[in-house]
């Protein structure tokens, strides 16, 4: 490390003034983020995941996540045969810390992140008894802390287990899609820390956005099509044993 | 037809669930949350509340604004894409003032086997080793300079 | 996670179950309440005069449970101070939200106004007879009228039938809701089906036949009464046909999974075949459902004594409610044993002494009989109130 004390007395106040202009503002403060013109949604690259479990560290870091409870998680799949339907998986602790070294020689292996799926036809939403938990106008699912009762009626209708109920707080809980990150022009703290690049944020209303051009070029699957939840985080390269 | 002295009993148990329901709705107009219903049946505050929240990760880019010459050895090997603070951890309190938090100090051994201990998961194409044969206990960054890793690539140790 | 024992694999945020034996309990005491309510009301409404000695008693027993009802529910909420929302912003597109209203107009519409209407010459009489504190109780219940007239009674008559009428759907909706409540989740297989609001009512019919059953056998016992055989054989029989209709459900729901083998049946059949042996097969099925079923048809086709039948019938009685327990136990608990993945099971770790545990649950099973003896207490169903040279027929002032 070569810093002068010259280079750090400039450049620490500018540092200083370029962090606060971004952590500054609530969305609709912040002068650039207008709800209605993003429609967000993920894309998870199955072939890139090494299943590091980085991605499920940063979440817990960046959203305080308790303790044996996950926002996001990695699960390893082991298909055998040509069965795809009984396939072997495993996900030690969400993958937090990666997984022990896998020994059964053959079949295939792949890694698969796991979250919130962000569905814009969520049953979730659906059942909530008091609205404490919706879509938002720029299409994250959100649960609103100071609302919630902690009835657990979403928890049983996520079909794909993303939800949990916060012991600390004893409402439900689940990703945010960096909610907080991601109105002030950040992406989300998974897709940040990805070393490998397999998931990135994707807004769906910017035809710009490369993510989305590759969504709307290449073969993606999203988890369990057959209940029409118009899940938003999609995959590429998903094997058909993934559950 | 039925005396209407004879219902006068009716009538009191009408006002008393008239009674109740004008009392649920004084109750409601006084508890509903103000913004319920702004964007739809939620509570719209909620979503300032929800973006309100601190931010822990500051970014790759604003670790260069400090660290421009990591940033350069990083830049032209193969961790190019890995973010600052995947290996360092999040480091927005830093990048806000130093001063208040030092990065923690990196287990290397731990570190780079999450990602490089060789797995049938992995994808073939991606840089793994079994530890024990690669290096036996000999700690990564011996021989590894991790902001540019390849051994080749020039990087001073 | 948490020493939770894990067979396979499971959604890390699966492990834990969310809603137990509190959640168990709920529908097995709404279940109750409809029962209870609808055998009160083959008599109003289908004139089946046999069952009338046991009216005013189901009407008590239903009230007792329904007022018990809320309180697993509001242990169980990670926050029940806010309970009121449920009220205040009810989401109409959510089942659990909606049922808020219909309890809310079962306890208040249907029930406490038919129990007022029935009992209403007995609490004037008593008002005005009875002394110490338990008199102002009784004053408040007239609402200030003490008209007991023939005119104000046979008005009263009139508009119990109607209630009664209304009562009737409105308790198969109390009980279908919880139901669809279950059956509308399709991210559970287990759970989701159009059978479920169906299965739940008749196995809520049959449970609160029984309750009622047994409380009268018992009560006569207590106060050394004569029990009306008739009355007893009737609903015993009633007890029987809804048992069948339940049976039949329920069989038509295990043929239907068999058959058709979708993803999830393999998991689920697996779950029943070990963790959910006992609970399924043993309890709910074998002793809860099949024993009853064949007892009370011993009691239709053959020539037995008052005794024995008498004997029948109670123990037929405590199986059904220890089967209809186990069948809400093995839907609510059942429906969280495994992996939404369909590649695992995990384990129901009931605390005992916790917010949401075993002991809460007897607790609460107990506390709708202590209920029921101070109802009993306050408004005797034994037999109309003598006291005609103080019931006037005065006009309201």
């Amino acid at each position: 490390m070569s810093l002068t004390r010259r280079h750090f007395l400039v450049l620490l106040p500018a540092a200083a003034i370029a962090w606060d202009s971004i952590i500054a503002g609530s969305p609709e403060a912040a002068p650039n983020y207008n709800m209605t013109d993003h429609w967000w949604g993920m894309l998870i690259d199955v072939t890139k995941c090494i299943g590091c479990g980085t991605c499920v560290q940063a979440c817990q870091a960046e959203n305080n996540v308790p303790d044996g409870y996950f926002r996001t998680w990695v699960e390893r799949y082991h298909v055998s045969d040509w069965s795809i339907e009984n396939p072997s998986v495993d996900s030690p602790d969400g993958g937090k810390h990666g997984f022990p070294s896998a020994t059964k020689e053959g079949g295939k292996y792949f890694y698969v992140p796991k979250m919130c799926n962000h569905c814009a036809d969520s049953p979730c939403t659906q059942v909530c008894p008091v609205g404490a938990t919706f879509v938002s106008p720029d299409g994250i699912v959100l649960v609103d802390q100071k609302y919630c009762l902690g009835c657990r009626y979403c928890i049983q209708a996520c079909p794909y287990g993303c939800r949990f109920l916060n012991p600390e707080t004893n409402t439900a809980s689940k990703c945010t899609l960096c909610y907080h990150r991601i109105t002030r022009g950040l992406t989300t703290a998974c897709c940040e820390n990805c070393p490998t690049g397999a998931r990135q944020l994707v807004d769906l209303k910017n035809p710009n956005d490369p993510v989305h051009k590759f969504i709307e070029t290449h073969s993606v699957q999203v988890l369990k099509p057959h209940l029409a939840t118009q899940a938003k985080a999609f995959y590429y390269g998903l094997d058909g044993s993934v559950r | 037809m039925a005396d209407p002295k004879d219902a006068g009993h009716l009538f009191r148990m009408a006002a008393v669930f008239a009674a109740g329901i004008i009392g649920f709705l004084v109750v409601r107009s006084l508890f509903v949350p103000e913004s319920f219903g702004q964007y739809g049946h939620y509570r719209g505050a909620a979503l300032a509340e929800i973006a309100a929240k601190p931010v822990m990760f500051a970014g790759h880019g604003v670790c260069e604004n400090c660290h421009i010459d990591v940033f350069n050895v990083k830049s032209n090997g193969v961790h190019a894409h890995v973010a600052c603070e995947s290996c360092h951890g999040p480091l927005a309190k830093h990048a806000a003032d130093p001063t208040t938090l030092t990065p923690p100090k990196i287990d290397v051994a731990v570190l780079c086997l999450r990602c490089h201990e060789a797995d049938l998961a992995k994808p073939k194409t991606f840089p793994q080793v079994v530890s024990a044969d690669h290096s036996g206990k000999v700690v990564c960054d011996t021989c590894h300079q991790p902001h540019s890793p390849k051994i080749d690539s020039g990087a001073s140790q | 996670m948490n020493g939770i024992p894990v067979e396979g694999f499971m959604y890390p945020n699966e492990i834990e179950l969310q809603w137990g034996v509190l959640i168990v309990l709920y529908p097995f005491l709404t279940g109750l309440v409809a029962g209870a309510f609808i055998l009160a009301s083959l008599e109003r409404v289908f004139r089946v005069e046999a069952v009338k000695p046991t009216y005013r008693l189901a009407l008590l027993t239903a009230l007792a449970f329904l007022l018990v009802a809320p309180l697993p529910l509001q242990l169980h909420l990670g926050h029940p101070e806010r309970s009121l929302e449920m009220y205040l912003t009810p989401h109409t597109s959510s089942a659990m939200a909606m049922f808020g209203f219909v309890y809310l107009w079962y306890l208040m519409a249907v029930l406490v106004l038919e129990v007022w209407l029935d009992y209403r010459h007995d609490i004037v009489v008593l008002s005005q007879t009875t002394t110490g504190s338990k008199r102002w109780i009784y004053k408040a219940m007239t609402l200030g009228s003490t008209n007991i007239s023939e005119g104000a009674l046979a008005l009263d008559r009139k508009v119990g039938w109607i209630i009664t009428i209304i009562g009737i759907p409105s308790a198969f909706l109390l009980h279908g809701y919880v139901g669809f409540i279950f059956g509308s989740v399709k991210a559970n297989p287990w759970w989701s089906s159009p059978l479920m609001p169906v299965v739940f009512l008749f196995s809520a019919m049959v449970s609160g036949i029984a309750i009622v059953m047994i409380v009268y056998m018992f009560l006569c016992r207590a106060r050394g009464e004569q029990i009306d055989m008739r009355s007893v054989d009737t609903v015993a029989r009633y007890l029987f046909y809804a048992f069948l209709i339940d049976f039949t459900l329920e069989l038509l729901d295990l043929i239907h999974r068999v058959y058709e083998s979708d993803e999830s049946f393999r998991s689920l059949d697996f779950m029943v075949h070990t963790r959910l042996y006992f609970p399924h097969i043993v309890i709910q099925i074998l002793l809860g459902t099949l024993t009853p079923i064949i007892l009370l048809a011993i009691t239709q086709v053959a020539r037995l004594t008052e005794a024995q039948r008498r004997l029948i019938y109670t123990t037929a009685g405590w199986l059904t409610l220890i089967g209809i327990f186990a069948m809400r136990w093995n839907v609510v608990i059942g429906g969280q044993l495994f992996s939404k993945s369909f590649l695992g099971y995990t384990t129901y770790k009931m605390g005992f002494v916790a917010r949401e545990g075993l002991l809460v649950a007897i607790v609460l099973t107990i506390l709708p009989f202590v209920i029921l003896w101070a109802l009993i207490k306050l408004l005797p169903p034994w037999e109309e109130v003598r006291g005609s040279h103080l019931a006037t027929s005065f006009a309201d002032d």
